[in-house]
């Protein structure tokens, strides 16, 4: 199709309303399908002596009753679970606009990278001669992700964002043990995300608000009232989650620094800065990385991800260990920092997703990572042009990566809340947009379109949310009518809590009250 | 560059003057002059797609692999187990390697339903009822543990016994510096934790079975003392010993966590892996993580939604039980399909040949002169030699290599040194005769 006025193609491959999900039924648990006595299993031929189990494990111990998995043929498995990848959505299926997920297309490159049997067959503990590939590509990951933050160096333990800011506050600790301080207070913003404020009670911090100002950026003349030398620091993502630049981020730097205090800067959203500029240079001194976001490794429905830290010079000598290192004569070994705070993963970190990214970022190369943070922006800068009628923008401002519109208008207007626009959004084939977080925007509506998203793909989605806008607020609140199941009874799940096959059909956690609290609210 | 960007210069013009600007550099306006990097980023171009191959092959054969270069003996919480066709096929699907956490439940049933079925297996294997959707790893999974474990205690004082993997108790002490717990090790005896040396009141009791030496703990005994301090009983479990063992749930563990590695995912260098944790009834308050629940649609359709979530960072925040957003759910899929193919007799039948590998994996070795074994007491799995002469672990494995073997993980001071060896069902008589004809040569 082509529009006639433009003839511009408008054609878009992001939309999934063509999928053919078949029929609403449900499909039966693996328990269901179960029949005694059949398996799918199959072990390689030992030749060893077939010792029996009472041979093999003391009385004591040995089970009287084996444990009780499924019994169903490889056939009826594979359809089971072919059936259920039927009843989900997914980037490879069509657009993902979660706003500070970063639901960028995965390249297949990368896949296909992590699978080689040369980095997926290498046990963790093997010697470094025997993972000289495995070091040297880790090395050069540490070296290419400080250089994208203007880091001095890096760890790839933490397994993910979360993990990345518990092990970043850690550091801060550290250090200010070894400066001789002990400091109680991380400031954080009231729009953070709340993997922020979780990680620094871990920490053993308590989190003290700064909030934001008319134009969404963190209120500097309120920072500076709560700074004072019980600040351990401070943590920001900048763009921050509204996708807006703190602009003032020089002025905040100095102001921290200036107590004492230390800067982390939480990279979910580095996807939007991406060779335009660094954290580093804004004077963060620790940064986090969501490598399953800016740098395409797939969610996985929900993980595994990585979340390297890097961290500015002074820092160097605190980062957990191991750490991988290139020797002066070329190979490649282990190290731990003087003063390192310890392990923070079970082992290195999640590597094969750290392979991905690394492909990733060989394939991107420094021209190519830029063009992403462009097109990322003008992507979201774009539909948030587009959307100025339709939807309310709060904070209408140049925005980054991301924007955050919000329902209120429609909410008043026809009872149309956010919920209801990404239920709808659903039956127009594309995935909701995050809601109802930042806290900080009532009916929110965070929308991040990446820059794998083609112009024709944000056409296709700007009319999907107008049609949206347009509808009657019964349409809206029926939706989704076209999913494998209709909106979920979210309070009935927490009510009566059937958390395995075996709890059905119910048990009661005893302690309702509590989850009369269960919100809608913050989805991402 | 750019391969994923699929704009044309024509569109970003258009798109550019849609918004009122003349040119890219525009978009950052916000990003003050002094902070805008010059010459972009100082990396290399982008490569083409045969290229970036052509660069991690060589990436990927600069590693002596397992199975390709050399037969694997180490274990050590990495376990090479096998992977059936299933497993890669079916998991790896698009639909559930590029989904995000299922916020929409609507569209996201497919991921739910298989957390739920990968939270009741999880169950059944740990003997206890509430299972959550998954956490980073075995280490992790410790930590979220003696955390739970000190919420519901008011008692900050951890005991930890030194059979628990070490790396795994370095990562609890890690994280102790922030939450300001006491860690405390007890010793083990002939390989297992020597209870007896136990007093005091604590809030966590934290046991590995079977123990990083692969011994059997007496996880009756370590109930006892876990009452007797008030504490309550973690048990690090290994999952594939549910087939041949009493689970740690019948012994009254009030969390069990462990890493879900064995179950269809390849060693990857350490990762991801995967993060098991179960807990009793009354601490479903306290789970870190997600958990899904069943529940029906508007239609009365049973349905599938992540639940209890006032626990979670996005709604508690600096209250919540955990930090922990993204999970390795993709991994808990594996987990889920490759039990599905074991079934109930597979499972049991691959606990068995591991027990029966390692048994004749540890006669055959402790026949070589001079290798003696570490502890006496029962192994299933895995087990622990001293070596002759003072020879080191890591000696040991280096050398072995050359013979075409991975011989296991040399084993540090506090063990008293030696080597960690694993024989899983992947292990043949014909490899193990000729590991033990190597390691004969190599230690004499
Ligand atoms: C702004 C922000 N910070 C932190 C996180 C936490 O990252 P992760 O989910 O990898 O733990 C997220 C993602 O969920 C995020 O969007």
């Amino acid at each position: 199709m082509t529009d006639p006025t433009t003839g511009v193609k408008t054609v878009s491959g992001g939309r999934a309303s063509s999928a053919p999900l078949m029929g609403r039924d449900e499909e039966p648990t693996l328990f269901e399908l179960s029949v005694t006595g059949r398996t799918a299993a199959s072990f390689r031929t030992s030749g060893l002596p077939e010792w029996s189990a009472e041979e093999l494990v003391p009385a004591d111990h040995l089970q009287t009753e084996p444990t009780p998995v499924a019994e169903i043929s490889e056939r009826d498995l594979v359809a089971h679970f072919t059936r259920l990848t039927h009843r989900q959505y997914s980037v490879d299926l069509g657009a993902y606009p979660l706003g500070s997920c970063t639901m960028k297309y995965n390249p297949k490159l990368c896949d296909e990278a992590a699978s080689l049997a040369g980095l997926a067959n290498i046990h963790p503990a093997a010697p470094p001669s025997l993972t000289q590939g495995w070091l040297e590509l880790l090395v050069e990951l540490e070296d290419i992700l400080c250089s994208i933050t203007g880091m001095k160096a890096a760890t790839l333990q933490p397994p993910a964002g979360a993990a990345g800011e518990l092990t970043g506050l850690l550091l801060m600790r550290a250090w200010h043990a070894a400066q001789g301080r002990q400091r109680t207070k991380v400031i954080i913003p009231d729009s953070a995300h709340g993997t922020n404020p979780a990680s620094v009670t871990l920490g053993g911090y308590q989190t003290v608000t700064v909030p934001s100002d008319e134009r969404g950026l963190v209120d500097v003349a309120a920072l500076r009232e709560r700074l004072d030398d019980d600040v351990a620091g401070i943590m920001l993502t900048n763009p921050n989650t509204l996708g807006l630049f703190e602009e003032d981020i020089v002025e905040i730097a100095g102001a921290v620094h200036e107590v004492g205090g230390l800067l982390y800067y939480d990279g979910a959203n580095l996807n939007a800065i991406l060779g335009i500029t660094r954290p580093g240079d804004m004077g963060f001194d620790i940064v986090h990385m969501n490598l399953h976001k800016t740098f395409a490794v797939p969610h996985g429905g929900g993980g595994p991800g990585a979340g390297p830290v890097a961290v500015s010079p002074r820092l160097a000598e605190y980062l957990p260990g191991p750490m991988p290192i290139r020797h002066d004569d070329g190979t490649y070994g282990w190290m731990t920092p003087a003063r390192s705070i310890g392990r923070v993963h079970g082992w290195h970190g999640n590597g094969l997703a750290l392979a991905r990214a690394y492909s990733y970022i060989l394939a991107n190369g420094g021209d190519g990572l830029k063009r992403v943070a462009e097109a990322a922006v003008l992507n979201a800068t774009w539909l948030r042009h587009r959307l100025r009628g339709t939807y309310d923008i709060p904070y209408d401002r140049p925005n980054m990566h991301e924007f955050v519109a919000a329902a209120t208008n429609l909410k008043k207007a026809k009872g149309i809340k956010a919920l209801d626009v990404a239920k709808r959004l659903l039956e127009e084939g594309f995935h909701a947009p995050t809601v109802y977080f930042p806290l900080i925007v009532d009916e929110a509506l965070m929308i991040e379109p990446t820059e794998t998203e083609s112009p024709q793909t944000l056409v296709a989605l700007a009319e999907a949310l107008e049609r949206i806008a347009a509808d009657t607020g019964e349409s809206a609140k029926a939706a989704p009518r076209t999913s494998p199941v209709g909106r979920v009874d979210e309070a009935r799940a927490a009510r009566q809590l059937i958390p395995t096959f075996d709890a059905r059909p119910v048990t009661s956690t005893g302690d309702e009250a509590a989850d009369t609290m269960e919100s809608p609210a913050a989805r991402f | 560059m750019g391969h994923f960007v699929p704009h044309t210069d024509a569109e970003i013009a258009e798109m550019l003057a849609f918004v009122g600007l003349s040119s890219l550099d525009e978009l950052f306006e916000a990003v003050p002059a002094a902070l805008r990097l010059a010459g972009g980023l100082d990396l290399a171009p982008g490569l083409s797609e045969p290229d970036v191959a052509v660069e991690m092959e060589r990436l990927a054969d600069a590693n002596v692999a397992v199975g390709r270069d050399l037969v694997c003996f180490a274990g050590g919480g990495a376990y090479d187990h096998e992977i059936p066709s299933v497993v890669r096929r079916v998991a790896y699907r698009s639909e559930y390697v590029t989904a995000y956490t299922p916020y929409q439940p609507e569209v996201s049933q497919g991921v739910l339903q298989t957390l739920f079925e990968y939270q009741t297996l999880i169950a059944r294997l740990t003997g206890l009822p509430i299972a959550n959707a998954s956490l980073y790893d075995g280490a992790t999974a410790c930590v979220e543990a003696v955390n739970l474990a000190v919420a519901a205690t008011g008692n900050q004082r951890v005991l930890v016994s030194r059979g628990v993997n070490p790396q795994w108790r370095e990562v609890v002490r890690t994280y102790a510096v922030g939450t300001g717990h006491e860690i405390e090790e007890i010793a083990l005896e002939d390989g297992l934790t020597a209870w007896s040396s136990v007093s005091g009141s604590a809030g966590a009791v934290l046991v590995q079975y079977p123990n990083y030496l692969g011994c059997l703990e007496d996880l009756a005994e370590a109930r006892r003392v876990a009452d007797a301090t008030g504490a309550l009983l973690l048990v690090a479990f290994d999952p594939v010993a549910a087939g041949l063992v009493r689970s740690p749930g019948s012994y009254g563990a009030d969390v069990v966590v462990g890493e879900g590695q064995p179950f269809g995912t390849p060693l990857g260098f350490g990762g991801p892996y995967l993060g098991l944790f179960a807990c009793k009834q009354e601490h479903v308050r306290r789970l870190p993580g997600r958990l899904v629940g069943e529940t029906v649609d508007t239609e009365g359709r049973r349905a599938y939604v992540t639940t209890l979530r006032t626990r979670e960072q996005d709604i508690r925040r600096e209250k919540a039980s955990s930090n922990v957003c993204t999970n390795q759910t993709l991994i808990a899929v594996c987990c889920t399909i490759q039990l599905a193919w074991l079934g109930t007799a597979g499972l049991r039948e691959m606990a068995l040949r591991c027990a029966r590998a390692t048994r004749y994996t540890r006669e055959a070795v402790l026949a070589i002169d001079g290798v003696g074994p570490l502890a006496s007491a029962p192994v299933l799995r895995e087990f622990a030699i001293s070596l002759p002469n003072g020879m080191s672990g890591e000696t040991v494995v280096e050398r072995m290599a050359d013979e075409g073997f991975l011989a296991g993980i040399p084993l540090g001071a506090e063990y008293g040194g030696g080597l960690l060896i694993a024989a899983t069902e992947r292990r043949t008589r014909t490899e193990i005769d000729a590991y033990a004809a190597a390691l004969e040569k190599v230690v004499r």
